[in-house]
């Protein structure tokens, strides 16, 4: 890269998205949430307690902010602008949204995160050292910090409780930072029955748990490269593009009825996860 | 003008009044050190508590993940910068004011920065695998991540804290072979022995000395600016509205030399009372180091101003949103503080009654110090509690008594590793001030005809 070569292409640099420097060929693990579809029901939230063994830190300890809820649901009581307040919160599922351009990886001392081929932004808890500065610069503020010991001094799994941990994830000692890996056990075991088979993962194959135990199917999950997966669709109808930081939505007329949003997508962040708007009354 | 010295002290004079510091301080210097020590006492508590039982203790969350010790590592780091500000920079200067001060003032850069290296010890969740930010061989070829601001801040405190131990070590070694001539027994002598390399102070060594000096002089002075620059960039690099400022680095660099200076103030004071320096630490001195501070504030007030209009008058909606809830949020107190402390109170120093005024300049400089303290909280706190993400906003977040303790004890520490230094070694550079008598008996011989000080 010639000193003439960035100053001529200056704002192809400036939009340059991470992924056309190394394509997915295979995978690229992405998610929609439909916030029409949501309840508010906190299904996936225990799902996600349940599968990734997150410590039950107890009401003291949550109240001080120290919960792991890797899968929260968020409730918003704002009522500006809203036709029915007496419809009660709206609901936003908020998880890692595994950005393709994640600030929390650039920032990392260790390198603790990276991210993978297959567009998961993973978290090495060996490597982490503790600084936080991940969690400072995520914008979602879905990191979570172990600030206790909580697999053995703290006991939150007093016998015979540890019996029912998942042999396939490991517990996390103090002092390291966790989140959402898009149940990365799972998909790295559909991934190998897959290869040994010699495919590639099917649509539907393989599911997160917050995705499995949703009552209303609100979220969906797949392989964005895979043209035949549910998710890609979903994008595609929604005119979603992994690599753009504006979509269709915010420049569509207002005829047109897209519902796709990426949150905080102006931060260029390309997450991967793609929400969709909770329709109004007048829409209807 | 006033002279800086005396100019007719004697040589002899000179070496004893600074040996005596050596040997007889007033009593007060034991009390000081006592508290220094049960300060530390607090502080190695804490530390054992919060190793034993994790972070959690010092009541951080997870939208509020860092808190003092970020925000007093900052403090630490900036105090080191006028030390080599008045040593190197000065030095090149060739202003001759700062010679009975430079040494006290190039100890307390090396003692802040022990002071803040650990604090980033401190804040890890995973002390005891602090090594991994640091690039060294193993077997899995795992490095650190040259991107992460953290870790230039690694090269950059560790370049600076070693690069300034050197510097005061080697301003020293003439002043040691001093000490150890005329003590004649014991560690202190064996101490001056090795440390002082067999300085006999000839042409040849004093050329070399000189050269050497210099050299690292001359090293150090981009080493002043570019340390809090990068430590800026750890908060100008990020995304978090209040901290993504292009103007940090310089901004930083200001608050830097501020609170250094109001803290060679502060140490001044002190040193001059518990050593019986009123020779050599004199008010003339005092004025223009106090006038150094005064110009420095201004500095750092413009730069504040800068910071807070480039937010205001950009695009930036949740900047904004950051900087009206500083000024009118749960935190206003301390944002106004800030304010005060910072810019409002060291208009004083404007004034000629108070550049001399010891008491109040001694008050006035801690008071300005507090205000630094509570600029880097300022500048850390607010923005985890307002962040891009309305639900992550937690205005309740309030540091323990841990990390209260914490810094407190580090207080302790500073002043307990300052407070040896001065005994043990000479605070007052002997042989620099000596050149300032010197320099003036030799322009009173040879200008007899100017009229005025010279």
């Amino acid at each position: 890269m010639s000193i003439t070569n960035l100053l001529e292409n200056w704002s192809d640099f400036r939009h340059q998205h991470p992924s056309e420097d190394r394509p997915h060929l295979e995978y690229k693990w992405a998610m929609s949430i439909d916030l029409d579809s949501c309840t508010g029901c906190n299904a996936c939230s225990v799902a996600c307690y349940a599968e990734n063994n997150l410590p039950v830190v107890g009401k003291e300890k949550f109240a001080h902010g120290h919960s792991h809820h890797w899968m929260r649901i968020e409730r918003y009581w704002d009522n500006d602008g809203r036709e029915f307040a007496d419809q009660g919160a709206q609901f936003l599922p908020m998880l890692c949204q595994h950005c393709e351009s994640a600030p929390c990886e650039t920032v990392c001392p260790v390198g603790a995160t990276n991210h993978t081929a297959d567009g998961l932004n993973s978290q090495v808890y060996n490597r982490c050292v503790g600084s936080r500065y991940c969690n400072a610069n995520c914008p979602y503020k879905v990191r979570y910090f172990n600030w206790y010991d909580y697999p053995t001094t703290d006991n939150v799994w007093p016998a015979p409780m540890e019996q029912q941990l998942n042999p396939d994830v490991t517990v996390r000692g103090k002092g390291v930072m966790e989140k959402c890996t898009f149940c990365v056990q799972r998909l790295t075991v559909a991934k190998s029955d897959a290869r040994t088979q010699g495919r590639l993962v099917l649509d539907g194959e393989v599911q997160t748990a917050c995705q499995q135990v949703c009552p209303t199917g609100a979220i969906t999950f797949g392989n964005l490269v895979d043209p035949l997966a549910k998710v890609g669709k979903q994008w595609m109808q929604q005119q979603v593009d992994l690599n753009k930081d504006k979509q269709a939505k915010d420049a569509a007329e207002e005829a047109v009825k897209l519902r796709g949003y990426r949150i905080l997508e102006e931060l260029r962040t390309y997450p991967s996860v793609m929400y969709l708007e909770q329709l109004r009354e007048s829409d209807i | 003008m006033e002279k800086d010295i005396r100019e007719d002290i004697a040589w002899a004079q000179i070496n004893k009044d600074v040996l005596k510091s050596l040997e007889s301080p007033r009593r007060i210097y034991w009390v000081i050190l006592l508290i220094a020590i049960a300060m530390v006492g607090v502080a190695v508590g804490c530390e054992i508590y919060q190793y034993q039982t994790g972070m959690g203790v010092a009541n951080k969350n997870n939208s509020h993940v860092w808190s003092l010790y970020i925000a007093t590592f900052i403090f630490w780091i900036g105090m080191s910068h006028s030390g080599t500000l008045l040593s190197a920079i000065l030095h090149l200067m060739h202003a001759d004011w700062r010679k009975p001060i430079y040494r006290f003032a190039e100890a307390m850069t090396t003692f802040s920065l022990m002071t803040a290296g650990l604090f980033v010890m401190v804040h890890l969740g995973r002390l005891w695998q602090v090594y991994y930010v640091m690039p060294y061989p193993n077997e899995r070829w795992a490095w650190p991540n040259f991107q992460s601001p953290l870790v230039w801040d690694m090269f950059a405190i560790a370049t600076y804290l070693s690069s300034s131990v050197l510097f005061l070590y080697v301003g020293m070694i003439p002043d040691l072979a001093i000490c150890r001539d005329n003590i004649h027994a014991g560690w202190r002598k064996k101490l001056y022995t090795i440390m002082s390399l067999g300085w006999e102070g000839t042409d040849r060594q004093w050329r070399n000395f000189r050269m050497t000096y210099l050299t690292i002089a001359c090293f150090l002075i981009p080493l002043a600016v570019s340390v809090h620059s990068i430590v800026a960039s750890d908060f100008a690099m990020s995304n978090m509205p209040g901290w993504h400022v292009t103007s940090f680095p310089p901004y930083f660099v200001a608050g830097a030399l501020y609170s250094g200076c109001a803290a060679i103030i502060t140490l001044f004071i002190i040193l001059r009372y518990v050593f019986r320096f009123e020779e050599y630490m004199t008010l003339p001195i005092m004025k223009k180091l106090v006038r150094l501070t005064f110009a420095i504030a201004m500095v750092w007030t413009y730069l504040n101003l800068i910071e807070f209009a480039s937010v205001w008058y950009g695009h930036d909606q949740t900047a904004k949103d950051q900087l009206i809830f500083k000024a009118t949020g749960p935190y206003a107190p301390y944002f106004w503080a800030m304010i005060f402390f910072g810019s409002i109170l060291p208009l004083m120093l404007a004034f000629k009654r108070f550049q001399t005024h010891l008491p109040i300049l001694f008050v006035v400089s801690i008071l300005l110090n507090v205000g630094m303290w509570l600029e880097r909280w300022m500048i850390i706190s607010p923005s985890f509690a307002h962040g891009h993400y309305p639900w992550a906003w937690d205005h309740d977040q309030w540091p323990s008594l841990i990390q209260w303790g914490m810094v407190f004890g580090s207080f302790g520490w500073f002043t307990l590793l300052f407070m040896v230094f001065c005994k043990v070694f000479p605070s007052v550079s002997m042989y620099e001030v000596k050149e300032m008598v010197y320099h003036r008996t030799l322009a009173q011989k040879h200008k007899p005809a100017v009229k005025g000080d010279y």
